[in-house]
């Protein structure tokens, strides 16, 4: 039986809108996110994974298990939507507590599982108080207690950073990154692409309902052929190595840092590029370190989607 | 215990701290007791006259009461409020996924809704009888009232009462249920329902059992008197002229009616989607 969650060709209309059509994936356990422009699909895309959507067309199983069996489908899931709903008047505790009972666990069982979820969202303090009192911050944070309650293997997250201050995010980040490092499914949607870098270990891009791109964040960049790879050299003569580097046919474009301590060049070939750099570097040159610059979600992103409009 | 019976006992616990605790359910608690205004009033200012005639006015005061009141609009306009929420209200406040993602069938789901929606209604709607016939009857003195329930037929009518909110509570609470489930606006079925149901007595003989209402009626244990002039009135609309139907077959037609709406709302419920911008 299969670990991954499957999507297999699956699409979805509104009626006459698209959400998102003709969806082939395979995510592998770790952490993948969905980035994509307003109205690309990615929640779209959660829902039917969640089964809070029924595909127009294909099929989604998570395990081998389709949503058509929600005592054993959504016993190995868990969704934090993007929906600021709760139950009225409710307890941070009494709401992860309500809903874990309905997975069928012991009194003793829920109660220890709930505390436990609450701990790991760092509200233990807040718990006994009612959710409509909290800030978003604290909402986004009791939603990923309710997720992960039931301890998933696979954790749907829409948007789960919004809202969260500095130290939440990080305490989030690092707590989504033990997940997968638990050898859990971690699918999250975001749209603050360096967040996306920290975070993830591969990419689902998407664009009008499409995937346009999917993978780890440097081989997708490696595909794009069309746009030379941008490269940072950091050196003590910056100003020399550029006009060592104009009439180099490897070389599309060279230009100074914005601090002046190194030189961004963009070329057609990373590989004879870097041979070229070594020849120059025997000249007298002392080269500090040799990077991609573009290799990151957000160059990617820009490259495939553009940059009209945010990310969201 | 199953797996099922924990998860519907689980339901019945999160709704039924949303029905009888919430806020905006007060003015179900207000139409269910209602009707002890008059009766109070009745109690304080009736003191002095227990004849023993005034019993039988009483007991045609309460049908009276109880039919064209109580069935019809507290009843009626509390099961829309309480059932109807059950579902379209967790999707106006954005929390019905909650369920949907939690490792439970719909039809499960369905009836743990139903039975939290019904275990409240009927806790309010026939606590208020009771109330209600303790407070039109107990005037009458403690020797009157016992020797009225007991041998006389005070029992069996509170009885039959009880069944009839029971009954009305379970066929409107699965009808408004299932609209909760299919229409984005459910008032409208359900003001369609009460204008039916308010029809009723000026329709054909054969359409009239078409109704919730003509059963309930049929199980009322005191039928009531055509209001002189009525014939032709606005009276018609609420008065019955065909025979009752005998108590086993409206109660066994009600619950019927009941369990095929509910099955729908199961059917109904297999197939929703979470889609809070549409709703």
């Amino acid at each position: 039986m299969s670990s991954d969650i499957v999507f297999d060709n699956i699409s979805k209309f509104y009626g006459e809108i698209l959400g998102v059509n003709k969806v082939n994936l395979t995510i592998p356990p770790g952490i993948t996110s969905l980035v994509g422009p307003n109205g690309s699909g990615k929640t779209t895309l959660m829902n039917l994974a969640a089964g809070l959507l029924r595909p127009t067309r294909g099929s989604v199983e998570i395990c081998g298990i389709s949503p058509g069996d929600p005592e054993r489908y959504f016993r190995i899931t868990g969704y934090a939507t993007q929906y600021d709903g709760f139950p009225k008047g409710l307890t941070g505790y009494q709401f992860v507590h309500a809903y874990l009972r309905l997975f069928g666990f012991s009194p003793s069982d829920t109660e220890r599982l709930a505390w436990d979820a609450i701990d790991r969202a760092g509200l233990r303090e807040a718990a006994p108080r009612k959710i409509a009192g909290y800030s978003k911050g604290m909402r986004q944070r009791i939603k990923l207690a309710q997720a992960i309650a039931h301890k998933p293997k696979v954790l749907i997250l829409d948007e789960p950073l919004n809202g969260l201050d500095p130290l939440a995010r990080a305490e989030t980040i690092a707590l989504f990154r033990q997940l997968g490092q638990e050898g859990s499914h971690v699918l999250i949607s975001s749209h603050i692409l360096h967040e996306v870098d920290l975070i993830s270990d591969q990419v689902v891009m998407m664009s009008q309902g499409y995937v346009v791109a999917e993978g780890q964040i440097r081989g997708v960049r490696d595909e794009i052929s069309d746009q030379p790879m941008q490269i940072l050299i950091r050196c003590d003569k910056p100003e020399y190595l550029a006009s060592q580097l104009f009439d180099k046919e490897q070389v599309v474009e060279a230009k100074l840092h914005a601090d002046r301590q190194g030189l961004l060049v963009r070329t057609r070939s990373a590989e004879s590029f870097y041979k070229l750099l070594n020849h120059i570097a025997l000249d007298g040159v002392s080269i500090e370190s040799v990077a991609p610059a573009d290799d990151d979600a957000q160059s990617v992103y820009e490259y495939l989607i553009g940059n009209t409009g945010d990310t969201k | 215990m199953t797996l099922w019976r924990r998860q519907i006992l689980a339901i019945i616990r999160i709704d039924l701290a949303k029905t009888f605790l919430a806020k905006r359910g007060l003015w179900i608690y207000l139409l269910a007791l209602a009707p002890l205004l008059p009766l109070v009033g009745h109690w304080l200012f009736g003191r002095g006259n227990m004849a023993n005639d005034q019993l039988g006015d009483d007991v045609q005061a309460f049908a009276v009461i109880f039919q064209f009141f109580y069935l019809r609009i507290a009843i009626f306009f509390g099961c829309v409020g309480i059932f109807m929420n059950l579902f379209r209200g967790e999707m106006l406040d954005k929390s019905l996924h909650y369920y949907l993602l939690a490792p439970i069938r719909r039809e499960v789901l369905v009836a743990g809704k139903f039975l939290s929606g019904i275990s409240a209604a009927l806790v309010i709607f026939c606590g208020s009888v009771i109330l209600q016939w303790f407070g039109i009857f107990l005037h009458h003195g403690t020797q009157l009232f016992g020797s009225f329930m007991n041998p006389g037929p005070g029992l069996s009518h509170l009885m039959s009462y009880l069944l009839a909110a029971a009954l009305a509570c379970i066929g409107y609470g699965s009808l408004f249920l299932w609209a909760g489930l299919r229409y984005k606006n459910p008032l409208i079925p359900a003001a369609i329902l009460l204008v039916w149901e308010s029809l009723n007595g000026v329709l054909p003989a054969v359409l009239k059992k078409i109704s919730i209402i003509y059963w309930l009626k049929s199980i009322c244990p005191v039928s009531l008197p055509t209001p002189p002039g009525a014939k032709g009135s606005v009276w018609n609309l609420l008065i019955f002229d065909i025979d009752p139907a005998p108590v086993a077959v409206a109660s066994i037609n009600l619950l019927l009616l009941a369990a095929f709406v509910l099955i729908a709302a199961a059917l109904r419920a297999r197939t929703l989607e979470i889609s809070y911008a549409a709703d």
